[in-house]
């Protein structure tokens, strides 16, 4: 029996011993760059494209000579969707290959857990997740959640950056669309995941300052099959247009049961409906749908002297060729988010506080695939709602709403 | 939309649910029965089976009628493939040992999902075209009639195929006393392999039928599996009527749950419905007490 | 507990002494362990219940997850000192526990399973629902480390005070084992109607035994939340209930030290499995069935068949 135990902690211990090789292959490679995604796991829509994306960018860069002669390296870890992984990701990267700057996480939960490690050791992040409460302290947050009147926050955290636009911007969008048409009575159904909560949170912070009335709040879950029941609820209120929030399936099974149930308001999507997959899967049920994308998904809609034009051309041929699938906004985060580290590489050198200053100082009229990006002391997101077109969907493709 | 066209909508969306979890549950039903085991990889036969029929109907171009014949019969061959690799070697192991090994199973087949076919969701075009059917104010999707015609033909069949044939016959009498099936000359491995196959089968007969309404994907297997096994309980392990049954009632539960108190809390209802039976009456609604005193597990 | 077992509970301690040394002073080696220790714990508590008690549980995620997030909801909403909520969530968790087990453990073998997967998911649904207290699907942040007369506890201390709990349990669950109750619990597992004409009433002790790995996990559960201090229902579903499930069976049901090889395995297994990325799903689906297939009864029996067989 003591045979059985001493066999446990010696397996134990070359388990462990076992994961050092593993940690130590780190080389001293000039600029490393971190960068933790959900390549799989629930979130690895996100993450794939993500982690893509900036395995292209590194082979560009370091073909046209890398950053001032120094070669970029990026290291990818996968966190599998996990907020334990997502820190013990973040852990290797600043302590074993000793990165200047860390892009990501994907999703707002693992990034929530890694930014008390970046702001302790003091390391720039770029989160590539949407919701406000990564670059907002805590306090500061609540102090706007429960303000009178509408606001975004004036602090933010002081070493974390994001380059989605904030989930409010998308809402922004829609109810200014919906102010346009006359639509005062709204519905909501969303997801009951991070990405549908939050977006059910803003609909309803933002809709006092349109006028808007939530009439209908209905969720589902993120694998539920059929969402007839909500939507039935819905049609027996005197709603005048419903908005869905999620990402993946659901938004085809919401859009297929909107027809289906023959109803007569509008369907608004959020920006996670951006890819032409959904109205195929749709399947011709999609008509008339309307959502608020970034310009990457229209890019050969926009006109030639738009000044994201150039990047989300770029973007969209290079990653289609390469990848043979659409272009994401997801990814496009990515794309985002190393960019801006590699420019201040460029203007401010390998060291971490020049580069958060770089960052938040020098990031004006940024023109990326999310939209223009205006950095600031008292907003690192850099995006607002001007960052999204109101598209609809017209013979199966994107068409400009008025 | 008046409350009383509300309610038909309701209950019509709880008949297409119940159906599949009528299907799932029967599959369950029909491995305990003959092995003791519940087979946790159920629902991953419904998963292959919506994935397989878009893969024949899209991809390989073969006309619907035969590429729902080619899915169920490569499906049913899993199934026994299953039996066979993992299951089979084990038959000694404990009742834990076995849930587990069906467990890796579903993560295994999982992965095979993904590696093959990604993590997008895949469409199938609805059996026979043509709007919804309006009726008292509700909308009905054709496809639910295509779903709840076969899901009858198919019980007929299951319960003709017990009752009446020889090789049914044996496979109730192992669910009995394997011993005495044996000692009749039963060989009670090929019931088991039967069992499996049958099963996956009736996973992937649901999976075809659903796709169509509600999209496949690879992860679609866990949620699935999680209530039609609720359904084979509240039906009484071991009654194929009791789960089909038991399939439409929690089917028709979740729907009104959802549509008259919380869209949130709808999962919650069943499952509540499910705790309160099985620790009130939990040889389900139709089960014997006697008879699942005598079961082995 | 046994003579036998004193030897490597010293060697554990030592080594988890001079572990931040080793490893030197890295984070990422340190944050590994603590995972490792948290897992541990309700591994422990798992194992008692179906290694030694014979019943099954696939809904322990839920008493890791009240234990969390009593924690996390105290400390940040109501301000209350970390170990008071530390023992409410013990509290709250063991009357839950026995509550559901009351009912649940009179079942049989799949129908418990059945019961306890559908209780884990109810209270999966209900994190989810109770936005205003859990925060919901967006989760819980700001959870403050856990201090001990003030002074936070952090990094290498963290892992003393989570490696500390997990050797004083690792005490307590062997020196259970080993004693009247033990014996009782083995006797229930062998034959219920055995041991009740022997008149050891045994659903009572199953009962017993349920509360208690409930305690575990609620202490595990609030270790962590302190550790990550950002907590989300996802983390507390059906996966990782299976996770913990596989914990016990991979490593070995028969002995706690199994569930502490188990937990080992299970946790730093992802980390070898970086390498394969999109792979990894079906990697660890292989490799659980080939662990069953070659060594159904766990890894440490295996590998003690094998040095058994040797000698």
């Amino acid at each position: 029996m003591a045979k059985k135990s001493f066999i446990v902690v010696l397996v134990v211990a070359l388990l462990i011993l076992g994961s050092f090789p593993q940690a130590f292959g780190a080389e001293k490679g000039p600029y490393s760059v971190g960068a933790v995604f959900s390549v799989t796991g629930g979130a690895s829509f996100l993450g794939e494209p993500e982690r893509n994306t900036v395995k292209m960018i590194e082979e560009w860069v370091n073909a046209a000579g890398g950053i001032k002669g120094h070669p970029l390296k990026v290291i990818v870890e996968d966190t599998k969707s996990d907020e334990g992984q997502a820190v013990l990701s973040v852990r290797k990267l600043l302590e074993k290959d000793k990165v200047i700057a860390i892009i990501g996480p994907s999703t707002t939960g693992e990034s929530m857990a890694v930014v008390p490690i970046m702001e302790k050791e003091k390391t720039p992040l770029i989160s590539c997740a949407a919701a406000l409460s990564i670059v907002t302290p805590k306090d500061e947050e609540e102090r706007i959640l429960s303000a009178k009147t509408f606001e975004m926050p004036r602090k933010q955290n002081k070493w974390i950056f994001k380059s989605p636009q904030t989930d409010t911007s998308a809402v922004e969008t829609i109810y200014d669309h919906m102010k346009k048409k006359g639509i005062s009575r709204v519905a909501i159904i969303t997801v009951t995941v991070g990405f549908g909560d939050f977006g059910r949170k803003e609909l309803k912070r933002v809709a006092p300052v349109y006028g808007i009335s939530i009439v209908a709040d209905e969720r589902y879950g993120p694998k539920d099959s059929d969402m007839t029941v909500q939507l039935t609820k819905i049609k027996g209120t005197n709603a005048q247009a419903v908005v869905n929030w999620s990402v993946g399936p659901p938004q085809v099974i919401i859009t297929k049961n909107w027809k289906q149930l023959d109803m007569k308001i509008p369907l608004y999507q959020s920006h996670g409906f951006g890819s032409k997959r959904n109205i195929e899967l749709a399947g011709g049920a999609a008509e008339g749908v309307l959502c608020p994308l970034g310009r990457l998904v229209v890019a050969e809609k926009i006109k030639a002297d738009h000044p994201q034009k150039a990047v989300i051309m770029k973007y969209k041929t290079e990653y289609e060729k390469r990848f043979k699938t659409d272009v994401s906004t997801f990814g496009g985060h990515a794309w985002d988010a190393l960019y801006m580290v590699i420019d201040a590489l460029k203007g401010a050198g390998p060291h971490k506080a020049k580069i958060r200053d770089y960052l938040e100082t020098k990031i004006r009229n940024w023109p990326g695939t999310g939209g223009i990006f205006n950095i600031s002391p008292e907003d690192h997101t850099g995006l607002k709602k001007d960052a999204f077109e109101m598209i609809f969907v017209k013979n199966g493709d994107w068409a400009f709403a008025d | 939309m008046t409350f009383s066209s509300q309610l038909i909508q309701f209950f019509f969306t709880g008949l297409t649910l119940g159906s599949i979890y009528a299907l799932v549950a029967l599959g369950f039903t029909m491995i305990y029965n003959s092995t003791g085991i519940i087979n946790l990889a159920q629902g991953e036969f419904v998963m292959l089976g919506g994935l397989i029929i878009v893969f024949c109907t899209m991809v390989l171009k073969i006309p619907l009628l035969m590429a729902f014949v080619l899915t169920v019969t490569v499906v049913t061959l899993v199934g026994a493939l299953f039996e066979r690799l993992a299951i089979h070697p084990l038959k000694n192991a404990s009742v834990i040992t076995l849930i587990i090994i069906t467990l890796a199973g579903s993560i295994l087949f999982r992965g095979l999902a993904m590696f093959l076919w990604g993590k997008d969701p895949y469409a199938l075009p609805p059996f026979s075209g043509g709007k919804p059917w309006h009726f008292l104010g509700a909308s009905l999707q054709l496809q639910i009639f295509w779903i709840l015609a076969v899901t009858v033909v198919v019980v007929f069949g299951i319960a003709f195929f017990f009752n009446h044939t020889l090789v049914g016959k044996a496979m109730t009498a192992c669910a009995f006393n394997p011993l005495a099936a044996r000692l009749v000359g039963i060989d009670v491995r090929k019931m088991v392999l039967f069992s499996f196959a049958l099963s996956a089968t009736l996973g992937a007969i649901a999976g075809a039928l659903i796709t169509p309404i509600t999209l496949m994907e690879y992860e679609r297997g866990p949620l699935l599996t999680l209530k039609g096994f609720a359904a084979a309980v509240l039906g009484g392990l071991g009654s194929g009527a009791g789960s089909i049954v038991a399939g439409f009632i929690i089917g028709i539960l979740e729907s009104l749950g959802a549509g008259l108190i919380s869209s949130g809390y709808k999962d919650a209802i069943a499952l509540l419905v499910l705790l309160v039976i099985l620790w009130v009456k939990p040889s389900g609604l139709f089960g014997s007490a006697e008879a699942s005193e005598l079961k082995k597990f | 507990m046994a003579k036998k077992d004193l030897l490597p509970l010293l060697f554990i301690t030592l080594a988890i002494a001079i572990f931040p040394v080793l490893a030197g002073g890295s984070e990422y080696f340190i944050s590994l362990l603590v995972f490792l220790g948290i897992n541990g714990i309700t591994a422990m508590g798992l194992s008692l219940l179906m290694g030694y008690a014979g019943q099954i549980s696939l809904g322990h995620a839920a008493f890791y997850g009240i234990g969390a997030y009593a924690s996390g909801i105290l400390t940040t909403k109501y301000s209350l000192h970390p170990l008071g909520a530390f023992f409410i969530g013990i509290f709250l968790s063991a009357f839950i526990a026995f509550l559901v087990g009351k009912p649940t453990l009179r079942l049989k073998g799949h129908y418990m399973a059945v019961a306890t997967l559908g209780f884990g998911e109810i209270l999966f649904i209900v994190f989810n629902e109770l936005s205003p207290l859990t925060g919901g699907p967006s989760g819980l942040s700001g959870i403050p480390s856990l201090t001990i007369f003030g002074h936070p506890v952090e990094g290498a201390k963290y892992l003393y005070l989570v490696w500390g709990l997990v050797i004083l349990l690792l005490l307590f669950s062997l020196n259970l084992i080993n004693s009247r109750v033990g014996r009782a619990l083995r006797a229930v597992h062998g034959s219920e109607l055995a041991a009740n004409a022997m008149g050891v009433d045994a659903s009572r002790y199953k009962v017993q035994v349920f509360v208690l790995s409930a305690i575990y996990a609620s202490m595990a559960g609030s270790l962590y939340a302190h550790f990550v201090t950002f907590i989300s229902p996802s983390s507390f579903g059906l996966m990782f209930s299976i996770l913990l499930l596989m914990m016990v069976v991979v490593g070995g049901t028969s002995t706690i030290w199994g569930s502490l090889l188990g937990a080992a395995v299970l946790t730093l297994l992802p980390e070898y499995l970086r390498a394969f990325e999109d792979f990894d799903v079906l990697a660890y689906g292989i490799i659980l069935l080939v662990v069953l297939f070659v060594m159904p009864q766990g890894i440490l029996q295996g590998v003690r068949r094998f040095f058994e067989g040797k000698g």
